[in-house]
């Protein structure tokens, strides 16, 4: 790991950071989106899985020793044991999950394939970690959290699309994965 | 004495620089060319931040290709944006950053960054977040940040560029007050303007070696 | 925003080493999940809240990091009276508290430089497994500088698209923002390479 790498996992642990300084939007439905979940997916999408992965991980240990990075000022070792703390230590696995998949589609990376990539990651591989927290914080069964997660889906999609999007512009005009292999 | 011998840098298909052949040994030298011309490139050569495709480059005893880390300490770097240069979050924590590799004793690490600190009045600002600090304070921060290091070279590629005039004058200054050799890369010619001799670049090449006022006569001329 | 949440003060909570906070809040932090019994995770709660005027914070203070989380915990005491009883709402409802009302408390007397001091200590051992304590180091202090600079690129790059009438797309913000910052990334990385960072 050279220092490029270094800066590169500070810098998208920084983005990801930024990300939670926006407020939420709240969906017609009533249901508040944040920006901060864009955080894995781009880095995952754009520095591919170990240094992605690393990010958030980076990101994650500061929130962990206090710092209010999370979105509405939130930090401290606290969060993990709240509801939504697996989500948050999701994040680590779907960057480092998208990464995987976007390196392994990089010579045929498209819409279709790196979106894929991407909602796999950043959905179903964090939904799946993070209903565990719900589940055992609020005393439901896993089948419960899953079903009360569908509203939040909208806001997902959504940010699949930005990722989407973001990946494949990056890979034009600044592609950081092949570079490294 | 800095020396290169036919160095070629080639980018893919790109040739940057082409069969450069050069000896300096002034104390104040400027280079300048068009956005493009190879000039940065030959800058980065000289503290190994850019390798040679083919041919040597040599600063007093050390050659580039063989002695990388022990040349990064002897020439020193001020890039055009201290915003990308300054690494730490706090003044002092900034200054302390090079000095970390050196392995310096505690008291010697403090007694270094209390003078660098004082001698452009930074004093005040030990503690305080480097973000926050105005850009010709920035500028020489970062400038600061190489100095503690004890170069014996500085290079300064386009230090200027982002400063109003009253912070160009300070760094136009400070530059004048170095005891090292200063190579200066710059657009504003009024800052090499005195300097011993200048380069121009173009195309990859060394088009004008001379004495400023010729050097700089001849740039205006090609940019007319 | 990056200052943390540390309030200065000289109580014996603001003594104790940031280690030894961290290593408290994980313990306490199991701990609470070991216990099922409402009344002993009362017990517990009430030495959290008492722990708050002995550091030198007011209620003022306590309110702030509990209010929060206030609507979090109605909504899971009613969701544990619907689906079991009141015991096991209130069992949920006290462990969280707690455990967040403890963590709010290391954070509020501990200075960040002190807890990743001691995070970088606490690496030491992970050496032999191929972690650089430097190299960590070197991120998290890059981290802290990014921060205020993206916050600002982001906010330039808003006015830009704002005079051309794309103040509403996100998309437009995102895709100019990495573009910038990663070159931004290749030339601090260039930097640091000049300053002769060692990095093995």
């Amino acid at each position: 790991m050279n220092t490029k790498d270094i800066v590169y996992i500070a810098l998208f642990a920084a983005v990801t950071a930024v990300l939670g300084l926006f407020p939420p939007i709240t969906l017609p439905v009533g249901v508040p989106v944040t920006a901060q979940s864009l955080g894995p997916m781009l880095a995952g999408a754009i520095l591919g899985a170990r240094r992605g992965g690393l990010a958030i991980l980076l990101f994650v240990v500061l929130v962990a020793v206090g710092l209010p990075l999370l979105s509405g000022g939130r930090g401290g070792f606290g969060v993990f044991f709240g509801a939504t703390g697996g989500f948050i230590i999701g994040w680590v696995v779907a960057a480092f999950v998208i990464g995987f998949l976007i390196e392994k589609f990089w010579h045929r990376l498209n819409v279709v394939t790196a979106a894929a990539s991407i909602a796999i990651g950043g959905v179903i591989v964090d939904y799946a970690i993070g209903n565990i927290w719900v589940a055992a914080v609020v005393k439901i069964s896993y089948w419960q959290a899953t079903v009360g997660m569908a509203p939040f889906l909208i806001g997902d999609g959504i940010k699949v699309a930005i990722a989407t999007i973001a990946c494949l512009a990056v890979k034009r005009a600044y592609p950081l994965i092949s570079r490294s292999r | 004495m800095i020396t290169l011998e036919n160095v070629t840098v080639q980018f893919d298909q790109r040739r940057v620089l082409d069969a450069i052949s050069v000896t300096l040994t002034e104390r104040r030298i400027g280079i300048v060319g068009a956005n493009g011309s190879g000039k940065s490139t030959f800058v980065r050569l000289l503290n190994g931040l850019q390798t040679a495709t083919t041919g040597t480059v040599r600063v007093d005893d050390f050659d580039a290709a063989k002695d990388g880390r022990k040349l990064r300490r002897h020439v020193g770097f001020v890039f055009q944006n201290p915003d990308n240069q300054i690494v730490y979050p706090v003044v002092a924590e900034d200054l302390a950053f090079g000095l970390k590799s050196l392995k310096l004793p505690q008291h010697e690490v403090d007694r270094r960054i209390d003078d660098m600190l004082a001698r452009y009045d930074m004093t005040a600002f030990r503690n305080h977040p480097s973000h926050l600090l105005s850009g010709g304070q920035k500028q020489l921060l970062a400038i600061s940040g190489v100095l503690v290091m004890d170069p014996r070279y500085i290079i300064f590629d386009e230090p200027t560029t982002l400063l109003d005039l009253r912070n160009r004058n300070r760094v136009e200054r400070a530059i004048a007050g170095l005891d090292q050799t200063v190579i200066t890369v710059s657009h504003d010619l009024d800052l090499i303007a005195g300097y011993d001799r200048v380069l121009v670049f173009d195309r990859g090449r060394i088009v004008m070696d001379d004495l400023p006022a010729h050097a700089l006569a001849h740039y205006r001329g090609m940019m007319a | 925003m990056i200052a943390g949440l540390y309030i200065a003060g000289h109580s014996a909570l603001h003594r104790v080493a940031a280690g030894g906070k961290i290593l408290a809040l994980m313990v306490l932090g199991t701990g609470v999940f070991l216990i099922a019994d409402w009344p002993v995770l009362a017990a517990v709660l009430m030495v959290v809240l008492v722990l708050y005027p002995l550091s030198g914070f007011g209620w003022h203070i306590l309110w702030v990091q509990a209010r929060p989380m206030i609507w979090l915990l109605v909504l899971f005491f009613a969701v544990q009276l619907w689906l079991n009883d009141w015991q096991a709402g209130l069992v949920v409802v006290l462990r969280l508290a707690a455990i967040v009302l403890f963590a709010a408390l290391v954070t509020l007397t501990t200075k960040t430089s002190a807890l990743l001091a001691a995070l970088e200590r606490a690496m030491g051992p992970l050496r032999r497994l191929g972690v650089n304590p430097q190299k960590v180091s070197l991120a998290f202090s890059l981290v802290l500088r990014f921060i205020p600079v993206i916050a600002q690129v982001a906010s330039e790059i808003r006015d830009a698209q704002r005079a051309r009438g794309l103040d509403k797309s996100i998309l437009a913000l995102i895709v100019p923002l990495i573009i910038r910052t990663l070159k931004m990334a290749d030339d601090v990385a260039d930097a640091i390479d000049a300053r002769s960072f060692d990095a093995d």
